[in-house]
């Protein structure tokens, strides 16, 4: 009942980092189903209606289960212990947000039982494809409706808080980027979110009350869904990566022991990332017909993006530059997600010309640069960000041997899985298709085994955390203060951090920022 | 810790040791191309590949420059070797600079692209115009202004291997996936103008090596355009997620010289208008299909037949044609035994169409019923056949039998 009842920020961003393991576990199980019938061409196990609902399913559940409950979750921990306040602002609305995405997940899985089976008109709903599909459609529609109020509560919340439960002396750009980046992508979330909402809604009410918004041949438009599709999707790209880069901003400084290099480019650049995402959507739309005018203006669009991404990169090597660094399993997660996650954005440059995507569009090339950045980008991120912060939330050190192992294992498994499919995907192969033509067997056959491989060596992490969080005796205790070069609010509390931190406001000098000014 | 270090170093060798023999494969399949996008064969293939090598160069120079620094500082700057760090955490001018050289090399990038983009717009001045629409799950070509018109659809061989457990190696298929039964027939040398449309969901047609690639949109137009330099068979396939068999429509081009392609095309005006779909594939219903319930009253009279010279064809070469015919068209969602899929795909055995007044059965094979497509595709020798067939195969015994002329007056 406490976990039902309870409005503490702590044991709700629990339940968000416990509820996306779960799904991670989930849609990376629907992956391997994926990757076990592309390992030979022709058909082996599943039909090609269920592995459309797989890839569609996948979709779904890492990113609105896995990815986004995640990063919350760690918003719920870490933000009010960063800024120095008791909780976030609208407790009982936090325990809300969290308890409709069981609910939500539950309804969204269940349509696998129905007859017809789950959604399988791929995550992004096109029509009219996505009108084709049974009983699963309306339940999937629900089902992401109240995801959005789920992520609109909680961005609400966050947006909130940090406006106005600073402790005195925190002023905003004093803010850990951490902070600053969900503060964005709350703004983020709170824009699209809605958009979102709008587009499956006329879906819904073309299928069943005769409306025609996307219907050609009542005088709708197709492509009017993707434009709005996308005005909601490229901004949640940047959703699903923004407090990824908030978490390396912490890692990284710590580690190295220096300060952020360049603090405020950083926020800028956050700002400048998120203002972008908005006018760059016609990305995912350039094979569509668009007139060369908008072709050209998206082009140019997408390819600005990558500015203010490279100067967070340049600021983290220069961040690292002359440091004194020490290589924890949080630090190998951080460096690995540069490394990683800037071979995810220089596909993504190749991607943005456009006259070269009419050859990547929809190939695995795709695939394997959106997989990049969502994988070693944000999920390297979350992962790094857990293994920084459970010795304050559990008061036990994690098992550092077994995290390096599963920092190492996991970079190679997943450029095994990933790599090959820049290949393919230039050679010819499409995506979401459960076959393919026999010279892609090679490729493909690694990146199965890779995906397995993964898959499997993530229980070393699953060892390590259940270890912290549910057997921890016999563990060695935390310190106050964990890694050597900390800095900031939430080392200034005991570990494990107690039940309500900040009921008394703290006091922020420049020993308890994380950076200078 | 060093067990951590041997152990990881074995790794690491054991990962050198594979990317080296996976690089030498590479290597030997180099002229195939199946690791790199295909230079293609047209002047703006090769641009694109052009462009496509440049903008990978750039980024192996920076990542190579970045990582350079990264790991650089990994090595010389860890603890052990440099203790005390420094303090440094800002400088505006290594900050304009940083964001000044990027901006730059994109507008490297972005300039020759833009050039390249703009001549994959410039649709005007076309020798030929052909229209492609994509259908659930085949394509139809019609050449513009030349009154032929086919479908292509998966090659029947490749069409039997891709079922499920159907024992059969795709290996031993040849082109398996990248085959169809009529071949988009196109000549080198001239400016070939395609408009995309489709008929049912949004479909994708992309042709690597002419670099070409556009969604086909139900209500849309889209435009897009090629001249092939060398004579050759070209393989695609559908790039939009569309359905079930999404992953069994694919595309070939033969690109014949100007002489072999006006006698192919005359051959085609000379009457031999491909009755695509006897021989051929994948075609189904989508996922969504209520039981039809279709009850006209309409009796199942002889209908006279029209100018062709369809002779009543006997029953039993009826069902024997309407049996290809089925399993080309119809097995697929309604499966081999008639029983279908329900509730998506309705069961044929008993059903109340196939047994009901044989007008409206032919009516909803032309027409298509809510998710189930039209085939008029199909001749009406075909539909006479497969109506025939679908009435009396999987145990319904209705009797009677359709003809072509019958299908003729219904269409």
């Amino acid at each position: 009942m406490r976990w039902i009842k309870t409005t503490n920020h702590k044991d709700l961003g629990t339940l968000y980092l416990w509820f996306s393991f779960a799904m991670f576990f989930v849609g990376g199980l629907m992956s391997l189903v994926i990757r076990a019938e592309l390992f030979q061409p022709g058909l082996q196990f599943i039909d090609p209606e269920f592995y459309n609902q797989m890839i569609t399913l996948h979709a779904l559940v890492m990113i609105f289960g896995g990815v986004m409950p995640a990063f919350v979750g760690l918003a719920n921990w870490m933000v009010p212990m960063m800024i120095g306040c008791s909780d976030l602002a609208l407790p009982r609305v936090n325990n809300w947000g969290f308890w409709i995405l069981p609910f939500a997940f539950a309804m969204l899985l269940s349509t696998l039982f129905l007859p017809g089976g789950g959604p399988a008109g791929g995550w992004t709903l096109y029509p009219p494809l996505v009108l084709q599909g049974g009983a699963s459609f309306p339940l999937t529609i629900f089902a992401i409706h109240m995801l959005g109020i789920s992520s609109i509560t909680g961005a609400i919340n966050i947006v909130v808080t940090i406006m106005n439960m600073r402790a005195p002396g925190m002023t905003l750009l004093k803010m850990p980027l951490f902070v600053w980046t969900w503060l964005i992508t709350a703004y983020l979330l709170i824009a699209v979110m809605p958009v979102l909402a709008g587009a499956v809604t006329m879906l819904l009410t073309d299928k069943y009350f005769g409306t025609s918004f996307f219907n050609a041949a009542g005088g709708g438009d197709p492509v009017m869904f993707e434009h709005i599709f996308w005005f909601f999707g490229h901004p949640e790209v940047y959703i699903m990566i923004l407090p990824a880069f908030g978490i390396i901003s912490t890692i990284i400084p710590t580690f190295a022991r220096k300060q952020l290099f360049g603090y405020s480019s950083m926020v800028y650049a956050t700002a400048s990332i998120a203002f972008l995402s908005f006018i760059v959507w016609a990305h995912h739309m350039f094979t569509v017909g668009i007139p060369l005018a908008g072709e050209l203006f998206f082009m140019f669009s997408t390819m600005l993006i990558a500015v203010p991404t490279g100067v967070k990169v340049f600021n983290w090597l220069a961040t690292m530059w002359r440091g004194s660094m020490t290589f924890e399993t949080p630090m190998l997660f951080a460096i690995g997600f540069v490394f990683l996650f800037t071979i995810g954005g220089f596909s993504g440059i190749m991607l943005a010309l456009a006259p070269v995507d009419f050859q990547y569009h929809n190939s695995y090339f795709v695939v394997a640069h959106f997989h990049y950045v969502l994988v070693p980008g944000a999920i390297f991120s979350i992962i790094g960000g857990i293994y920084y912060w459970i010795p304050k939330w559990t008061g036990v050190m994690y098992n550092e041997t077994l995290g390096k192992w599963h920092f190492w294992l996991s970079a190679i498994f997943i450029n095994i899985t990933f790599f090959p499919q820049h290949f393919v995907g230039l050679a010819g192969m499409p995506r979401r298709i459960p076959d393919y033509a026999v010279q892609f067997t090679d490729f493909n056959q690694i990146s199965t085994i890779g995906a397995f491989l993964y898959f499997i060596a993530q229980f070393l992490m699953v060892y390590n955390f259940l270890r912290c969080a549910l057997f921890r005796k016999g563990m060695a205790p935390a310190k106050a203060v964990v890694w050597e070069g900390a800095h900031g609010l939430e080392w200034t509390v005991p570990s494990p951090a107690p039940y309500h931190t900040f009921e008394d406001p703290p006091h922020v000098g420049d020993d308890e920022t994380a950076h200078a000014h | 810790m060093s067990n951590l270090n041997r152990s990881l170093r074995a790794a690491a060798v054991a990962l050198t040791v594979g990317f080296a023999s996976l690089a030498a494969r590479a290597a030997d399949t180099m002229d195939n191309a199946y690791w790199n996008m295909p230079k293609g064969v047209t002047d703006v293939s090769h641009e694109v590949f052009a462009l496509h090598m440049a903008a990978f160069w750039v980024c192996v120079v920076i990542g190579v420059v970045v990582f350079g620094v990264m790991f650089y500082s990994v090595f010389a700057h860890r603890r052990s070797k440099h203790p005390v760090p420094a303090t440094f955490h800002h400088s505006t001018l290594v900050e304009i600079i940083w964001t000044a050289i990027p901006f730059v090399i994109l507008i490297g990038l972005a300039v020759p692209a833009a050039g390249t983009l703009i001549k994959e717009y410039d649709t005007r001045n076309a020798d030929m115009t052909i229209k492609i629409t994509g259908y659930q799950w085949k394509w139809q070509y019609e050449y513009v202004g030349e009154n032929v018109s086919f479908f292509s659809t998966l090659e029947k061989r490749a069409n039997e291997a891709r079922q499920l457990h159907s024992g059969i190696d795709p290996k031993t298929v040849p082109n398996y996936l990248h085959d169809v039964d009529n071949y988009l027939v196109l000549p080198v040398g001239k400016k070939v103008r395609f408009l995309l449309t489709s008929n049912d969901v949004i479909h994708g047609w992309w042709m690597p090596d002419l670099a070409i690639k556009k969604d086909a949109i139900p209500g849309f137009i889209n435009e897009m355009w090629t001249k092939i330099n060398e004579p050759g068979i070209y393989r695609g396939q559908c790039t939009v997620l569309c359905g079930r068999d999404h992953g069994f429509m694919p595309i070939v081009v033969e690109a014949k010289s100007e002489a072999d392609y006006a006698a192919w095309l005359e051959k085609m005006k000379g009457g031999e208008t491909v009755a695509a779909a006897t021989t051929t594939a994948s075609d189904a219903v989508v996922d969504s299909a209520q039981p039809a319930a279709v009850e006209a009253p309409v009796e199942a009279a002889p209908v006279e037949v029209a100018a062709a010279p369809a002779a009543a064809v006997d029953k039993d070469d009826l069902m024997k044609a309407g049996a290809k015919v089925y399993a080309a068209n119809c097995q697929v969602c309604h499966q081999a035994d008639g029983t279908g899929l329900p509730p998506s795909f309705p069961s044929l055995v008993g059903g109340k169409v196939v047994t009901g007044p044989i007008d409206a059965h032919i009516t909803q094979v032309l027409k298509g019923k809510n998710a189930m497509p039209p085939f008029p595709q199909l001749s009406d020798a075909d539909v006479a056949a497969v109506v025939t067939y679908e009435r009396n195969a999987f145990g319904n015994k209705v009797g009677d039998a359709a003809q072509a002329g019958q299908v003729a007056k219904l269409r």
